[in-house]
This record gives C-alpha cells, structure tokens and sequence, in this order.
C-alpha cells in the first residue's frame, strides 16, 4: 500500500531547466506547424539533418551512461525534451530510440551495450517491437517465438507499430524463447526485403511498420541477458508510460494554444466565440487538466524508477495526461466549428495524436485499473 | 519575520513538539456534533468549544508564529507555522473557528492598515477575543461583488450605512467585520464608487438574522443595516479604493498569496476515508472495494486529490510554470472545491440504500456525516465566487480570453 500521507514533492534538476530552455527553443524554430504538414506528406520517414543535429544536441544519450556515451542523466531529463517535441507535433525517432536504449541499458549483455550504445548516442536509429495483432497491452503476453537450433535462432509471428524500424540500424523484439519473454536484437542487416510493411496509423506524424518475423535467423548472442528480461520488460513499460504522458501534456498545451487563437480572433454573430462561456469554460477545463497532467508528469519524472511510488506515478501521469489531451483535442475540432471538421484545421492533427498516444501502453482506464490492483 | 532559517534538525525537532502537543492537548468529543467549517458554526455550543480552542493553541504559542511580535504575533520564520498547521489537519483538530480574521482581515491589516489599526486589531484576532465577519456578498450581488450597493454616506467626519449584506458566517459573534460598501453612486466605473471599512458590530442599526442552511442547520446571517453611523477612521485604504483593497483581501482568502495566521480553516474529507467507505459498503454481497466501475471512479478521485498537492508543488518551479504564471494560483479555489463535491457525492452512492438517511437516523453512516458534508461542500463551489464565474475569471485572466 502507498504512503498516502507523504507530501508528493516534484523535484527539478538545473539540467532539466537548461534542456527544457533548449528544446523549447529548438522545438519552435525547427518544428512550426507548416514543418507538421511537410513532415505528415513526405516520402523520407524522417529529415536526417534534423535528426543528426538533435544528436550532436546529445539528445539521444541523454539517459545514457557516460561510460556508453551518453551524459548520464535520467529519463527526467529526457522528459524535457520530449515535452516540448509534443507540443509542436514533432515527429521524429528520439521516443522510440531512447526505449531501445533503455532496454539495452536494462537487460543488454556487456557486448551489447558496448557495441550499441555509442553508435545510438552518436544518432543510430533504433526501435522497440513490442505490440502484436491481437493490440494487448499486456507486454508480457506474447506470441512471437524464437526457437533455438544450435547457435542459430529462428523466429516466427508478427509484431505491430514498430515505429521508425524502415530508418532503424537496430530493432528489439520481444519473443517467446524456451517459454519464457526474451529480447532479440534483430540488426537491420537480418531484415530481408519485405518483411517491414508500412503501417496506416491514426497519427500521420509517426512512421510504424509491421515487422514479418517468419524465417528471421539470428545468432544466438542476439538474446539479451534471459534473467534480466522481466524487469526490464517492466522498465519499458513504465519508460514508455512516462515519455508519452511527456508528448501528450505538451500536446494538450499546444492544441489549447491553437483553441485560444481561433477563440480570440472568430466572430460569430457579432462577438468573438471566446467571450460565449459554453465555449470558455470547457477551454478552462482543458486547461486545468492539462495543468493537472503536467503536474503528475514531473511527479513522475522525480520519482521514476522509485518501485511502486515510481509505477504508481508514472501510471498517474500515463492516465492523466492521455485524458488531458483527448478532451483538449476533441474540445478544438468542435470548438473551430464548420473549419474544426475539415483536414486544414491543425485541431484534428492533435485529435489523432491523442488517440496515439493512448493507444501505445495503454490509455486512462487501463492505467487506473492497474493502479487500484496497486491501492486496493 | 525571523532571518534565521531552521536547520533540519531543528525543523525536525520542532515537528516533534508540534505532534506531541496536539496529541496532548487537541479536544476530546464534545458530545454534540461539531461543524465542519467556519461556516457551519450554528450554535453557541459550537461556537465557544471552538474560541476556547483557537485560544489554547495561539496561548501555546502555535497561532500567529510568523506574524510579528508587536502585535502578538511569533516574529518566527514561516516554515514553523506550515508545519503546525499541516500537523492539525494530519491530526484532524477542530479548525481554527477565526478564520476571516486569522486569514483575511489579519493579514489585510498588517498590509495596508495604519499602525492603530494594527494595534487594535491583530492580538484579538490571533487570540479569538474579537471574532471578524466579512461584509461582501448582498442579496442581488453575490458572485457580481463589484456592483455592491450596500450605501456608506459621508456625513462629517461618518458614515452612514444602510443596505443588507448576506452570508454573513460567525455574525452572531463577531465583533468587527469587514465591509464593502458604495460611499459614490455616481461613478462611470461601478469599481470605483466602492470603499472598505473594518467596522464595529455591536452599534445600533445593525441586525443580524440568522439563514437557515439547507442542511437544515444555521451558520449563516443576514445583516441589516439601517442608519447605523460608523467614524471615518474605519476606512481602510482609500475612500473610493475599496475594490483594490476587496481584490487584496480576496487573494488572501484564495490562498493564493501568503501571510495567514496559519490554522486550518475547514476540516476537509479526503478520499482516504471514501476508500475506507468502499471497504465497508456492499455491493451484491461482497466489499463495494471490488466492484470495477466504483474502483475505477476512486482511482480517478485519488489522482485527483494529488493533483492539488502537486499542482501546489509545481506551483514553486518557475521554469515549470512560466508560460502561464498564474494559472496554478488561480485555479486551485474552483479545482478543490469542486473536488470536494465530487467526492461527497461519490461517498454517498458507495452507501448504497442507506445513502437515502440523514443526520439523526440510526442507521445513517457516520451520522450522516456525508450527506451533510455534500451538501455544506456546495459552500465551496459557490462562495467566494461560483465556479462558473472562476471560468470566467480564469478564461478572462489566465487564458486571455473575451470578456463574457
């Protein structure tokens, strides 16, 4: 059972300040919503040069120890990246390529680490592959499989929303091995052609592939350490939680910003529509629970990692800030009225983010319900 | 206020003595049923259990800590305040029954008041000797203060009131009260014809009525003015200031600046005791805890209740608050006391039947302690301005919007 009775106290590091100063800045020079729009009808899955320089910002190793390259800090610092990134709708691998590493740096063998994580710190691609067709949430339940013949694995079954993977140097799929979950390193040299399809996805921002496992060999060195796997099975999850809610309450923000200027300049019959309280109070409200989401988001990133204070918070923050975002977004499209039902108003654009964003690691009623199995 | 900060040793030492004193010293069950608030203090039973009270912890020298010493006060830092205050609400004290006083006028008058005033006023405040009421609302101006129409008419060196103000709490009692009332009628801005008093109850012309609650209990007052003749020196602020001074007090009373007496002010129910209610209640024969749709609902309450707290601690980053920087302040009187409907209402449908008894059944849970607790929290999301009119002010302020 929690502590209830301890003040929850939201701790925020110079570093944290810096790079949220940064990735501000960086998110509105870089990523105005004319970039969205380009980025959502483009043919390359990303912009290099974009990418590069957020690498050479040490974005990419920022979780990540020094002695791998990395600056060493934690996931709280990340969080300020990502927040920012949400906000403007950026699409980029940094979420998918800080999960991988995180699952390196969890249950990697030394070799692997060593190999990986420089060159993922220096901007490779890499990506988690997670979901299967059945859309469980459960990450443990899996029925991809890889089967051992001599130092030879061969793997078989079907993993979804494998984001970024068509861009990625590195994919880790989580299979059942021996009866057991186990993380493979599949290295975009074992991919043959066709075995990524390209996946029509909600946000049009993203880039995710289906990955065809059958008939993937691989040597058996690519497992990562079997005993280390649940947990870091577990530390994904909540690693995944605790960006998403950092993507989502940026979101809310940013599409509250986008309700605020439709408000402020729209007339209809003869008054701004922001001064009509039935469109006014909702707008407060989604602002109260994005303020309410952001809260519980650097909660979450004060105390990630920190056992069940750690999964607690971050499932707070998972619940919250997807509700946050959904209401927010749905509230614009219909707050923009007749412009509010068309492709050029930005409000759909975070309507489809937000229902991303719930559908990865689970939305506010999955979390909640997790969460009482914790409470009660 | 003290320069020299409390090393933790001290601080924790301090909160030692604080829990021990409480667990010593805070009241036993009166016998009858106490208020829950400054608000709901109905009889005089209620009311001298709860002086008494407010008495022994400012004697003890845990009232007023960081207000200064000249007029009664500690003269100690705040942060030893913060902890005695936290301590009686994590011990469940009655609340401090002064609280326009201990939170409003008290630190209005150490602000703008003359040195007189402060002189005057602060000790007996502290002590619960002179209890304040507050003068805002009027029967047609409730959440719409600034068309206050309450008349203070200059004559000579007074002024002459006549008008009614309502939702009068502890006026019965009080001893002064702080007034807003229109000394112009003529003014092209309505703000600007206003001016603030701290007046003298017990004069000739001033009536009080007690409003029965709908509760079916009484706390509230009408308070009738007629020819009741007040001196000049009870302005406070400037003639025609009195909305600078009403905006001043009210940021007081939001909590959304500092400098309160300390002390709680209600005591509040948390969601803790609701999901102790869960696990009594039934539902189809097994803890009313088990059932999905009352799980899911209570999470959400808990999420809910931290928010508050985190909101608070954010509230003192300034990188993580700096595109909006009055949001979190402004909005914290519409999000709990609309949290605290919510969870009323939720603890009454958890009691299944029995949610249909009330105070003074047997069979009603908890004396009926949460029926009435729902609906005194309607006190909350409409005092001090509705919730709606927060969404407009907020809209309006925070978010830039139109004027409704």
């Amino acid at each position: 059972m929690l502590d209830t009775n301890k003040k929850p106290t939201i701790l925020f590091s110079d570093e944290q300040e810096q790079l949220l100063e940064v990735a501000s800045n960086f998110c509105r020079d870089r990523f105005p919503m004319s970039e969205t729009r380009k980025r959502i009808a483009a043919d390359e899955d990303l912009s290099r040069p974009l990418w590069d320089e957020m690498a050479s910002l040490g974005w990419l190793g920022i979780a990540v120890p020094e002695e791998f390259g990395g600056s060493g800090l934690t996931l709280g610092e990340v969080v300020t990246v990502v927040e920012p990134m949400g906000e403007h709708l950026a699409g980029t691998p940094l979420i998918s390529t800080t999960l991988a590493a995180q699952a390196l740096l969890k249950a990697g063998t030394r070799a692997q680490k060593e190999t990986w994580l420089p060159k993922i710190c220096e901007g490779a691609i890499a990506t988690l592959a997670l979901s299967e067709p059945d859309g469980d949430w459960a990450l443990e339940r899996i029925a991809a499989s890889a089967t051992a013949s001599g130092d030879t694995l061969t793997l078989k079954g079907t993993k979804t929303f494998v984001t970024d993977a068509a861009s990625a140097d590195l994919v880790i799929a989580s299979v059942l091995f021996e009866g057991k979950p186990a993380l493979v390193l599949i290295t975009r040299d074992a991919l043959a052609a066709g075995k990524l399809t390209r996946e029509i996805v909600i946000d049009e921002t993203r880039r995710s592939y289906r990955l065809d496992l059958d008939g993937i060999t691989l040597p058996k060195s690519a497992l990562l350490d079997a005993d280390k796997t649940p947990a870091a099975l577990n530390h994904i999850d909540q690693a995944a939680c605790l960006l998403l809610s950092a993507e989502a309450c940026g979101g809310a923000n940013g599409v509250i910003n986008v309700t605020i200027d439709y408000l402020k300049t729209r007339k209809q019959f003869d008054r701004y529509i922001g001064s009509y309280q039935a469109l006014k109070h909702p707008t407060v409200d989604a602002l109260l629970a994005m303020e309410a989401a952001r809260s519980h988001l650097y909660y979450a990133a004060t105390v990630f990692g920190d056992g069940i204070e750690g999964e607690v918070a971050v499932r707070m923050a998972k619940a919250q800030s997807g509700s946050a975002l959904a209401f927010a977004s749905d509230r614009s499209i219909q707050f923009h009225g007749g412009f509010g039902f068309t492709y050029d108003c930005d409000a759909q654009l975070y309507r489809r983010r937000g229902i991303w964003c719930e559908a990865q690691f689970g939305d506010a009623t999955h979390h909640r319900a997790k969460l009482a199995e914790i409470l009660f | 206020m003290s320069d020299n900060t409390p090393s933790p040793a001290e601080l924790d030492a301090f909160r030692q003595e604080v829990a021990d004193w409480f667990t010593a010293n805070k009241p036993t069950d009166p016998g009858f049923l106490l208020p829950q608030s400054f608000m709901e203090v109905g009889t005089d039973e209620q009311f001298y259990f709860l002086r008494d009270w407010q008495k022994k912890v400012y004697e003890a020298g845990y009232l007023g800590m960081a207000w200064p010493k000249e007029y009664g006060g500690g003269g100690k830092p705040q942060v030893l305040q913060d902890i005695v205050t936290r301590e009686m609400v994590k011990q469940k004290t009655p609340f401090m029954t002064n609280t326009i006083g201990l939170n409003w006028a008290g630190p209005l008058i150490l602000n703008m008041g003359t040195e007189e005033q402060k002189k005057a006023f602060i000790p007996g405040i502290l002590s619960a000797d002179d209890i304040w009421c507050q003068g805002f609302s009027e029967p047609d101006h409730g959440s719409d203060l600034g068309n206050a129409q309450l008349k203070a008419t200059r004559d000579g060196k007074e002024f002459v009131l006549n008008g009614s103000k309502i939702w009068t709490s502890l006026g019965r009692h009080a001893k002064h009260m702080i007034l807003l009332a229109r000394t112009n009628q003529n003014t092209n801005n309505k703000y600007e014809g206003l001016s603030f008093f701290l007046i003298p109850m017990q004069i000739q012309g001033i009536e009080v009525v007690p409003i029965k609650k709908l509760t079916g209990e009484f706390g509230f007052n009408q308070t009738f003015f007629t020819d009741a003749r007040i001196d000049e020196s009870c302005l406070i602020g400037k003639e025609g200031g009195g909305w600078q001074v009403a905006m001043a007090t009210l940021a007081f009373e939001r909590g959304a600046v500092g400098g309160q007496a300390g002390g709680h002010a209600m005591n509040s129910k948390h969601v803790s005791e609701v999901v102790a209610l869960a696990r009594t209640a039934k539902r189809n024969g097994k803890p009313a805890i088990e059932d999905v749709a009352i799980r899911d609902e209570l999470v959400q309450l808990i999420i809910d209740e931290r928010s508050q707290a985190l909101n608070s601690s954010r509230a003192r980053i300034k990188p993580l608050t700096q595109e909006r920087p009055s949001s979190i302040p402004m909005s914290g009187k519409l999000i709990g006391s609309e949290y605290g409907r919510r969870l009323n209402q939720f603890a009454l449908s958890l009691q299944g039947a029995n949610a249909a008894y009330y105070v003074g059944d047997p069979l009603a849970y908890d004396g009926g302690l949460w029926q009435r607790s729902y609906f005194n929290a309607f006190s909350g999301t409409i005092g001090g301005g509705t919730s709606e009119v927060q969404h407009n002010i907020i809209g309006e302020r925070v978010l830039g919007l139109p004027k409704s």
